[in-house]
């Protein structure tokens, strides 16, 4: 037996344990549950964990997921006051997950008005499994990937958020998942499913964060149908402890003349990956990706995207920016694919990354794949050091060179920043940026100092 | 345009397609360790040389074919394939034009490459490999003179075998991959250019390919050495004759710089493409790698692709020495049902390193073309430095253009580049130069030729012209 087997079979061993003993509380699942789980668990078997032998996993080894045994956490226990602390400074709705369970103690959804429901997927299971069962697998199947295989297998909790034709959510809707340092590490498998109605708008936050002691495995799955004319914002705020590992895949279906549009804020976690796809699958939708990766110390962050143009007039930008210190591993790795006669298409990519140390890596790939003529389609993509003109022009200010470089890398950031349209993570991730840079110094105090002048 | 006109335009026939009745020695299809041994003995090879074949044939037999690349094409039987075509007096070599076999001549006549014109008015040396042997190299004894060898790779086997030994293989290992496995194991002829130290070649050498026998795949290796301060440009030039199988082309191109030597290799390929269904036409399997050694050395790649039906082709620089300079420009189209994947890998691995990357590619009809790069910073090249830009147009809402281009930079001291566009020939464009009473047929023309300029200004002159002429032809009908 090879190494590779006994690695999948830990897994294996861990979801016949849970499925057990769930077997044993709850009685049995619905069958459509039981079989996608089978399904999934049949499918990881076969695929093992991808090596980077895979052309999607070339830069990214999974070996610390792999060889790793994680357990299921047992409860959602989680100090208020330490919560609280992590909780981002938002008026919002507030789902709150502790490793990857559901707690109700954390949540908030007070004042949530009528046509959106944001519910717990245990609890949107209970009340109407058939409802979930239509859309849940329908974009991010098994076949995606061993992770993909993996989260459908242990499928348990998640969100289900759902907005009828029509709404509109003024205040944004906070996923939000931490995670706990414990004695053994664990893992979670959150499902995410949201449903944008027509015409509906709504603004949704992932956040991720923790104990800083924590090591925890995330293996997420977000499914995302955005209706005809909806309008959907979701960000994605990754600021896991260090020693996290964290693997994402979204999959975002857009209707007609709907706008998608992600922010891709990766700040913490030890190994990260996140696959972003958009089917643009009418007329006149608009995916926009923003992206900022930021990696010290040994970090790995991993992002793809994919942007498919299926329909005829569609459109999608993106801009990513990667920050990469120390001995921190970027990737990078976008597609724009416009299918045959899918024409005036407008596709636009591109991607930046500093590196701020000899040792600190990135692999880019930016690639076009296209099989109409009507379109437009460019991307770019550049690695590089600051601009020491830039440097010598702030020095000529008077402006010490470590702040001067500390000044121009949030510049670097802001270009992505300024697209973000909630306050309060902009600045999270502005003070993070500054905040992490080797020259830490008095940045933060000029960045809050910028801050107080804006709000004057 | 008139729709008849048009008609006529597309169903045009390949030019180029002929057969010259010339009687060949041609070794019956198939491939085992006694056709490699026909190969070498048939070729006079010493021992060493025939060991050297039979173990890249030995890891050939393990490795499995490339399966990576945006092509579709159905398994080739490498059992189906004649592995050896010579013209017929092998021994009886003419020493002068005079004395080539006129259907020779004629051949290249029908193909616009007047030899004598050539030779004696552009002041090239000509080594015409006509199928697998090289029949004629004129203008030997003044690169004598200068102390530049330029022979058939089977000739320096023969009389060099010193540098061969020394340099053969050392830029493309045998088991590089399997096409250079293959190469390796039964590779017929090619060109050989030694240029000494501080010697810069009195004239521009070139050799054109032509694939001729049917079913023989042609398995060219051609070895170019520069040593210090030397520099040589070297020509490549392609058509072939109309065929209805499909015929395997696996050649392997080697190129070393030594410091501040400078190799400029310049392709033009135009093989058949095969018919408007996609029967037929060439399969272009090829490994091309410059080793930039010494310091300050330059390798510089030019290519203009227009034939072939499937092309796989990645013509590469490995940056060794401190400040060494590697570029690549390349014009792909393809129309019909071809299929291109081709691009560059630039490795970065000694500080100060350059790189730049021009590559234009054009689709047309129901064609797919594909550029996969790869630029690879090393962490002991500071300061490296690369510029890519690829360009795409399609022509037709039929064919597909795609980009993947891998950058792994591990310097932060290294500056990246890539930019990439796709686009179609603008109506307002085309329109611009129709109320000039240009036409559209020239509009294209003009506006294709202007897309791919960049490139061939790189091309020494004569190609230049070749290559503009080449590119009308190709795209011919395709537009309307």
């Amino acid at each position: 037996m090879s190494d590779v087997t006994s690695e999948v079979q830990t897994f294996l061993d861990r979801l016949a344990e849970r499925s057990a003993r769930r077997r044993e509380a709850q009685g049995q699942e619905p069958t459509w549950i039981a079989a996608r789980r089978q399904a999934g668990a049949a499918r990881f078997e076969a695929l093992g964990f991808p090596t980077r032998r895979d052309e999607a996993w070339k830069y990214t080894d999974v070996r610390a997921i792999a060889r790793g045994d994680f357990a299921l956490a047992e409860d959602a226990e989680f100090s208020p006051a330490a919560a609280a602390a992590l909780t981002l400074p938002l008026d919002a709705y507030r789902l709150t997950f502790v490793d990857g369970l559901f707690s109700a103690a954390l949540s908030q959804l007070d004042g949530l008005p009528d046509g959106v429901t944001v519910t717990p997927l245990s609890r949107a299971l209970e009340e109407n499994h058939e409802a979930v069962g239509g859309p849940l697998g329908r974009l991010t199947g098994v076949e995606f990937s061993p992770f993909s295989a993996l989260n459908t297998a242990f499928v348990e909790e998640g969100a289900v958020v759902r907005l009828a034709p029509g709404t509109v959510v003024e205040k944004p809707i906070i996923l939000q998942f931490l995670s706990r340092a414990g004695e053994r590490a664990v893992m979670s498998h959150p499902r995410i499913l949201v449903e944008a109605g027509g015409r509906s708008e709504a603004t949704l936050v992932e956040h991720h964060v923790g104990e800083e002691a924590a090591a925890n495995f995330t293996n997420l799955v977000a499914e995302v149908i955005v209706d005809r004319g909806a309008h959907l914002t979701h960000y994605k705020l990754q600021e896991a402890p260090l020693s996290d590992l964290h693997v994402a895949s979204i999959h975002v279906e857009q209707g007609r003349d709907s706008t998608y549009t992600s922010f891709n804020l990766n700040l913490g976690g030890g190994l990260v990956r996140t696959d972003l796809i958009s089917d643009l699958n009418g007329q006149n939708a608009t995916s926009n990706f923003y992206g900022l990766f930021y990696g010290q110390g040994r970090q790995h962050v991993d992002s793809h995207t994919v942007a498919n143009h299926n329909a005829p007039h569609t459109f999608s930008n993106e801009n990513y920016k990667g920050i990469l210190d120390d001995r921190a591993h970027g990737v990078f790795n976008g597609r724009v694919v416009v299918k045959r006669d899918s024409q005036k298409i407008e596709g636009f990519q591109s991607n930046a990354n500093l590196l701020l140390s000899d040792r600190a890596e990135i692999d880019a790939k930016p690639e076009l794949e296209i099989y109409a003529d009507d379109v437009k389609c460019s991307h770019g993509t550049t690695t590089g050091q600051l601009d020491p003109e830039a440097i010598y022009a702030l020095r000529a200010r008077g402006i010490d060179e470590q702040t001067a470089r500390g000044l121009l890398t949030l510049a670097f950031a802001g270009e992505v920043l300024e697209a973000v349209g909630l306050d309060a993570i902009a600045e999270r991730v502005e003070l993070a940026v500054a905040g992490k840079l080797p020259e830490r110094f008095n940045l933060a105090g000029l960045v809050e100092a910028a801050v107080a002048l804006g709000d004057e | 345009m008139a729709s008849q006109e048009m008609e006529q335009l597309v169903r045009r026939e390949y030019k180029e397609g002929f057969v010259t009745d010339i009687e060949s020695d041609t070794l019956p299809p198939g491939l085992d360790e006694g056709t490699i041994a026909f190969i070498s003995k048939k070729k006079g090879e010493p021992e060493w040389m025939l060991e050297w074949r039979l173990e890249a044939y030995r890891k050939w037999l393990k490795m499995t074919p490339p399966s990576w690349a945006h092509l579709d094409y159905p398994p080739i039987d490498y059992q189906a394939i004649s592995y050896f075509s010579a013209p017929k007096r092998p021994e009886d070599r003419p020493q002068s034009l005079d004395e080539v076999d006129p259907k020779l001549l004629e051949t290249y006549e029908k193909l616009g490459i007047p030899l004598h014109e050539r030779a004696a008015l552009a002041g090239v040396a000509v080594d015409a490999v006509f199928d697998s042997v090289s029949v004629t190299t004129t203008f030997k004894e003044k690169l004598y003179e200068a102390g530049v060898i330029f022979c058939s790779i089977s000739e320096a086997v023969k009389d060099y075998p010193e540098l061969v030994k020394q340099y053969l293989g050392s830029v493309v290992p045998v088991t590089d991959n399997y096409f250079a496995a293959l190469n390796s194991a039964v590779f017929t002829d090619g060109s050989f250019v030694f240029v000494p130290k501080g010697v810069t070649c009195p004239m521009e050498l070139s050799t054109y390919f032509r694939i001729n026998a049917a079913n023989t795949g042609q398995f060219e290796r051609t070895l170019i050495i520069c040593e210090e301060g030397a520099q040589v440009s070297y020509l490549e030039g392609c058509t072939a004759p109309m065929r209805d199988e499909n015929q395997l082309h696996a050649a392997v191109v080697e190129l070393v710089a030594l410091d501040d030597a400078y190799i400029k290799y310049s392709t033009v390929q135009n093989w058949y493409p095969g018919d408007e269904d996609g029967k037929g036409g060439i399969y272009n399997f090829v490994t091309k790698r410059g080793d930039c050694r010494g310091d300050r050395s330059r390798i510089s790649w030019t290519q203009v692709e227009t034939g072939s039906a499937i092309t796989w082709k990645y013509p590469s620089c490995v940056l060794r020495g401190k400040e060494s300079i590697g570029e690549f420009y390349s014009v792909a189209v393809t129309n019909g049902r071809q299929q291109a994947d081709t691009g560059t890998k630039m490795i970065h691995i000694g500080e100060g390193t350059r790189s730049s990357i021009i590559s234009k590619g054009i689709s047309a009809g129901r064609s797919n073309q594909s550029y996969r790069g790869l630029v690879k910073i090393g962490p002991r090249a500071k300061g490296a430095r690369n510029f890519t830009q690829c360009d795409s147009l399609l022509i037709g809402d039929q064919c597909g253009a795609h980009t993947f281009p891998y950058q792994e930079i591990g310097n932060s001291t290294a500056t990246v580049e890539h930019e990439a566009t796709t686009s179609k020939i603008g109506e307002d464009q085309l329109f611009y130069c129709q109320s000039r009473g240009i036409s559209e047929e020239d509009a294209v023309s003009m506006i294709v030729n202007g897309f791919c300029k960049d490139v061939f200004q790189e091309l020494p002159m004569e190609f230049a012209v070749e290559a503009e002429a080449l590119l009308s032809v190709t795209l011919e009908g395709s537009v309307g």
